[in-house]
């Protein structure tokens, strides 16, 4: 062997696989201003269309008068519900199972509600034209506090329900109801509860906010009329599922329907549904006969279209008086706006909720949610988590903090006592959920080891004493978080979106010389899958990543896939990517047999080539089976080497990961500070190191924020008071805190490749730590539960009531 | 069809009154208007007597683009002062620091001789939004806006600052002390520009501090207060404070200040100069909390600012 042969070590690095943390591709776009988004996108004679919105919560429209609007220069079109009437498109479905008006129907129901589109040559004339048009409104009461949404008295907000006493997931009690979804053994956790040592009792909230990308909502509509074909190019998470509701909705060949979703700007949930925007830009563009944009701007995106949580979760656990758990109890009220349009599974009004029983072995537990109508935009949608599952991980981790408050206990050892221990997996849930893997034990033994966790207790515990003393106006709290997700949604037996299962993707193509691209239902809004989904490709069919060209979100070339969002992509996608790689080796197998004159049995797979068994010298490259693939196939074979998978995933994957949040509060300000944060994750196989700590990193910022103050608020009146980055609040660099990443590897069993998807966890997992370090600070004081966000002003607010502020 | 209007600029002007939000509006897209560039100081005043209350003088822009964007200022006329040679730059003239106008944030914070004679400027720029904004925002934008959750105003209250104002009258000398007199109202009277300001320098080894509690980078305070004081040995000799954003103008608070003048800063007079000070406070209620806590922390800072500026003495 001469020098220049290169070691396994070698071949493998060069392959930049799975494992490796290889620099991320799209970067190099990204980093110079070179990607191309919906707002990149300039058609000729393209048109722009702009909302009139509702100043009024909920009134009804008495009247528009757009005359002085048309006569702005510029101004061409004025679209009401009138117009959208004539194409049947005045409402539209939400996935959720409702319907919402797509323009202002004879009522508004919320502030900000789309009333009229205006279209005109640029985007200057539009928002001219929109001052123009004159609308009459009169005020109706505006129905703001969900606990009062089902009162007798209630306004009556969605007159298009009268009568209907049931909806798309069961009864309706009130008619302001939505649904009711319960699940579990009622009877059983009542009798666990009868005969409870101890229970406790809390009404969390998980207050409302928003996903709040950089780059808000868009599209591109260009309706060809000589081909009867519409182009849409929009920031969609899904855009195959896009494509099919406009199909259906439009009432328009499937195939004459091509949706592009360029690079995203982030989505995190906001763009999976569909919007009055897109509906309104693809009419104008028919209407008009040219292409028309619509970019929804930064007030809009806060306070139109899809909010995420607003789940107020009366949460009660039964245990003994030596801290073991005996059942869970849990009623929600979800507020969801003025129409359901949350995008979880169809038969999933609460999403994934029922996995509220979080990493603990409850022998019983109930789960009841009431959703209910108010005046507030619409939505629910799973703002970086899988669905709900961030409510169902704040709801239980804050819970086992305030019995572990109740019961005396440290609450890393109470968790450690009830832990689902690692024989227990598979584990079939009390809510009905089969946990594929975890080590959970190991995980927070781990955290507690690596931040130190005993001395920190005995630090706090100095403090508090130096504080009682009058020592110091600091107080020392410790946030511990233990969080599962249930992520990959989702087998077809118990997920699907419109009837169509929640399966994914892949396809890939391999070229003469050894390179090929691959195509996938996914698409990446940050996330980095032009690079991850090359890695896996890489590993398994030993073609170096950078040779594998990645590209997603064209519906006319991607194999169908039903998009990115609740971590699916990896546990769905990955697995679809590694079984179409699977296919591609299997052909190679049978090329490169023929080739070296053996039979494939006698084949061994090594690193980047098939090599014959006991023979070392006799090798092929995948590179030189590729040649071959296009000109010396076996007698009988087809020529080519591509292949394409669909993925049914047989279940869920569940990742978990054990955080501490250490914080210090000056109560006499509240300003507090975020002294140390680590996130240990297990995500199974890891795919790029890199990336994960990336997404831990944006995951754990997003948690901060939410925590600590990020909120859409609305004002007893109905006014959002926090419609902009002023008062939304929005992390910068100065106010992140430093993050310390850590992990554990459990893969999953039923997965491929073992991985379970990371882009969420840190949101679920951290969101929890932030507020347990807060009320872990306050508690002794005397509180047990205070409500997120916990900003400056509201710790003052809890320090003053709890007696430490004069 | 109307043919299209190529930059969409050369369409009549909506025109409408600063502030004037008489019809519900959700846009981030400014109206028309007229853009003009003076060279001197005598063209940008008649210029903006000549267009009256339709044109506004454009400085940083910070403040009255993103009014603008949300159609809460539609002036006709913008009146772009960065054509106007002399408007910029720090010069000492014996005992003030003059600084023009047009001085940027930045130049305040690259200047050695506002580092060296009045470093509370320097400090104070240093908390004004981010290093973006303070390459474009001015000085004089900031104190002539009136918008009470700026920053400079309190700060040339407390140091006795005197601005100049340039209009058709000629030029007049008004001391920031005299000049707000409500949310964006100012003595500036029509066609007058604000043209420099004169910082009279503090003595050597004076003390001062610039405390403000903001919820994160580019914020307003939620409460600041700028204190410049000096001892006489393990007294207060002279002190001033000023307060930003606790009142619809800047704050002078000068009982505050004579509650810790002759003491040693003990915990009962700072705690009178806190509770003096809260006593002129009127903050709103907003999301950065309600008044009773603006109030509270603004009393917070006076007694932080004292507490710096008195151990920063030499």
């Amino acid at each position: 062997m001469n020098d220049m042969t290169p070691t396994r070590e070698q071949r493998t690095a060069a392959l930049e696989g799975m494992g490796c943390k290889r620099k991320r591709v799209e970067d190099i776009r990204f980093t110079q201003g070179k990607g191309n988004y919906v707002d990149d996108v300039k058609l000729p004679g393209m048109l722009h269309g702009d909302f009139v919105r509702s100043p009024h919560p909920h009134a009804r429209v008495k009247k528009i008068d757009d005359s002085e609007a048309l006569k702005v220069p510029g101004v061409l079109a004025v679209i009401t519900a009138e117009t959208l009437k004539t194409v049947n498109l005045a409402w539209m479905p939400t996935l959720a199972g409702d319907v919402q008006m797509v323009l202002a129907d004879g009522k508004v129901l919320f502030q900000n509600q789309e009333v009229a589109f205006v279209v005109a040559t640029d985007r200057y004339a539009a928002d001219d034209g929109i001052n123009k048009v004159v609308v009459e409104y009169e005020p109706l009461p505006p129905l703001i506090d969900p606990f009062k949404s089902m009162d007798a008295d209630a306004p009556v907000l969605r007159e298009d329900l009268a009568g209907k006493t049931s909806g798309a997931h069961g009864p309706r009690k009130h008619h302001n109801h939505i649904f009711e979804w319960t699940v579990g053994d009622k009877e059983l956790t009542d009798a666990a509860f009868k005969k409870a040592e101890v229970t406790i009792k809390e009404m969390i909230s998980y207050h409302r906010t928003h996903p709040s990308p950089l780059e808000t909502c868009q599209c591109v509509c260009s309706f060809d009329k000589i081909k009867g074909e519409l182009t849409i190019y929009g920031t969609f998470q899904a855009p195959h599922v896009i494509r099919t509701v406009v199909s259906l909705i439009a009432k328009l060949p499937e195939q004459k329907i091509h949706v592009i979703a360029p690079d995203i700007g982030g989505g995190f949930g906001n763009k999976v549904g569909a919007y009055p925007g897109y509906i309104c830009a693809a009419v104008a563009s028919i209407v008009t006969g040219k292409p028309v944009k619509w970019v929804e701007d930064r007030i809009e995106n806060l306070t139109a279209t899809s909010f995420a949580r607003d789940y107020h979760m009366t949460t009660e656990i039964a245990a003994t008086k030596d801290g073991k758990v005996t059942g869970l109890r849990v009623h929600v009220l979800a507020d969801h706006g003025a129409f359901d349009a949350c995008a979880d599974p169809s038969k999933w009004p609460a999403g994934f909720f029922n996995i509220v029983t979080g990493s603990y072995d409850f022998p019983t537990a109930h789960l009841a949610v009431d959703g209910v109508y108010t005046n507030k935009a619409p939505g629910g949608v799973a703002y970086r988590c899988s669905f709900r599952v961030t409510e169902a991980a704040y709801c239980i981790e804050r819970a086992m903090d305030i019995l572990a408050q109740k019961l005396n206990m440290d609450p890393a050892e109470l968790r450690l006592k009830n832990f689902i221990k690692s024989e227990q997996f598979p584990y079939h849930s009390a809510l009905g959920w089969e946990y594929d893997s975890g080590d959970y034990h190991t995980a927070m033994r781990k955290m507690m080891e690596t931040t130190g966790y005993a001395a920190l207790r005995k630090e706090q515990a100095e403090k508090r004493a130096a504080f009682a003393r009058g020592e110091t106006r600091e107080i020392m709290g410790l946030g511990v978080s233990f969080f599962t997700e249930i992520v990959g949604a989702g087998p077809s037996k118990n997920c699907d979106i419109l009837g169509i299962a929640m399966f994914d993707s892949c396809e890939i193509r391999m070229h003469p010389t050894g390179a090929g691209i691959a195509r996938m239902g996914t698409k990446s809004q940050g996330q980095g899958h032009e690079t991850t989904w090359a890695q896996i490709i890489a590993t398994e069919i030993g073609i170096p990543a950078d040779n594998i060209q990645v590209e997603e979100g064209n519906t006319d070339t991607a194999p169908y896939g039903l998009g990115t969002y609740g971590s699916r992509s990896t546990p769905v996608a990955g697995a679809a990517i590694a079984m179409a790689a699977r296919k591609i080796k299997a052909k190679a197998q049978m090329i490169a047999a023929y080739k070296l004159e053996v039979h494939e049995d006698d084949l061994e797979w090594d690193i980047d080539g098939f090599r014959v068994k006991g023979l070392p010298e006799k090798f092929m490259s995948m590179k030189d089976i590729c040649w071959a693939a296009y000109n010396s196939v076996p007698p009988g074979m087809e020529p080519g080497l591509e292949a394409v998978s669909y993925y049914d995933p047989p279940n869920m994957t569940y990742p978990f990961g054990a955080y501490l949040c250490v914080m210090d509060i000056d109560v006499d300000t509240g300003v507090y500070k975020v002294r140390r944060f680590y996130a240990l994750d297990d995500c199974g196989t890891r795919i790029n190191p890199m990336i994960i700590e990336g997404q831990v990193h944006g995951g754990l910022t997003e948690a901060f924020a939410i925590a600590m103050g990020q909120e859409i608020r609305y004002d007893e009146t109905g006014n959002v008071v926090t419609g902009s980055f002023m008062d939304f609040f929005m992390p910068t660099a100065v106010e992140t805190p430093h993050w310390e990443t850590d992990f554990t590897v459990t893969p999953s069993p039923h997965h491929p490749i073992g991985a379970k998807g990371v882009g969420e966890s840190p949101n679920v997992g951290g969101v929890p730590a932030f507020s347990n370090a807060v009320n872990d600070a306050f508690s002794f004081l005397g509180s047990t539960h205070i409500q997120m966000p916990h900003d400056y002003w509201r710790n003052w607010k809890a320090a003053k009531e709890l007696g430490a502020v004069a | 069809m109307i043919a299209p209007s190529p930059a969409g600029r050369d369409r009549p002007a909506n025109v409408r009154a600063l502030s004037a939000k008489d019809e519900w509006e959700e846009t981030m897209i400014p109206g028309s208007f007229s853009y003009h560039r003076p060279a001197s100081v005598a063209d940008a005043v008649k210029l903006l007597s000549d267009l009256g209350e339709d044109a506004r003088p454009l400085a940083g822009g910070h403040s009255l683009v993103p009014m603008m964007k949300l159609r809460l200022a539609t002036p006709a006329h913008l009146v772009d002062l960065h054509g106007i040679a002399g408007l910029k730059g720090i010069r000492r003239d014996g005992n003030n620091l003059v600084i023009g106008a047009m001085t940027t944030q930045h130049d305040l914070l690259a200047s050695d001789e506002v580092g060296k004679s009045v470093p509370i400027l320097n400090e104070a720029a240093l908390l004004i939004a981010d290093p973006q904004v303070r390459y474009r925002g001015t000085i004089g934008g900031n104190v002539a806006n009136g918008d009470p959750g700026n920053d400079m105003p309190a700060l040339m209250m407390t140091l006795g600052a005197t601005y100049r104002l340039e209009g058709p009258g000629g030029a007049r000398e008004v001391a920031a002390a005299e000049f707000y007199q409500g949310a964006y109202f100012t003595a500036l009277e029509p066609g007058e520009i604000l043209t420099s300001i004169s910082v009279p320098v503090p003595p050597a080894g004076h003390g001062y501090a610039y405390e403000k509690l903001k919820r994160k980078v580019g914020d307003y305070a939620t409460a600041a207060a700028a204190v410049v004081l000096t001892m006489a040995g393990d007294k207060v000799a002279t002190c001033t404070i000023g307060l930003t954003n606790v009142h619809e103008t800047p704050l002078l608070a000068a009982d505050a200040a004579n509650a810790v003048i002759g003491t040693s800063l003990d915990a009962t007079s700072l705690k009178n100069a806190a509770a003096a000070a809260e006593a002129i406070m009127s903050p709103a209620a907003d999301a950065r909390g309600p008044v009773e806590y603006r109030k509270h922390v603004g009393g917070i800072m006076v007694t932080r600012a004292l507490q710096r500026a008195a151990a920063n003495t030499k």
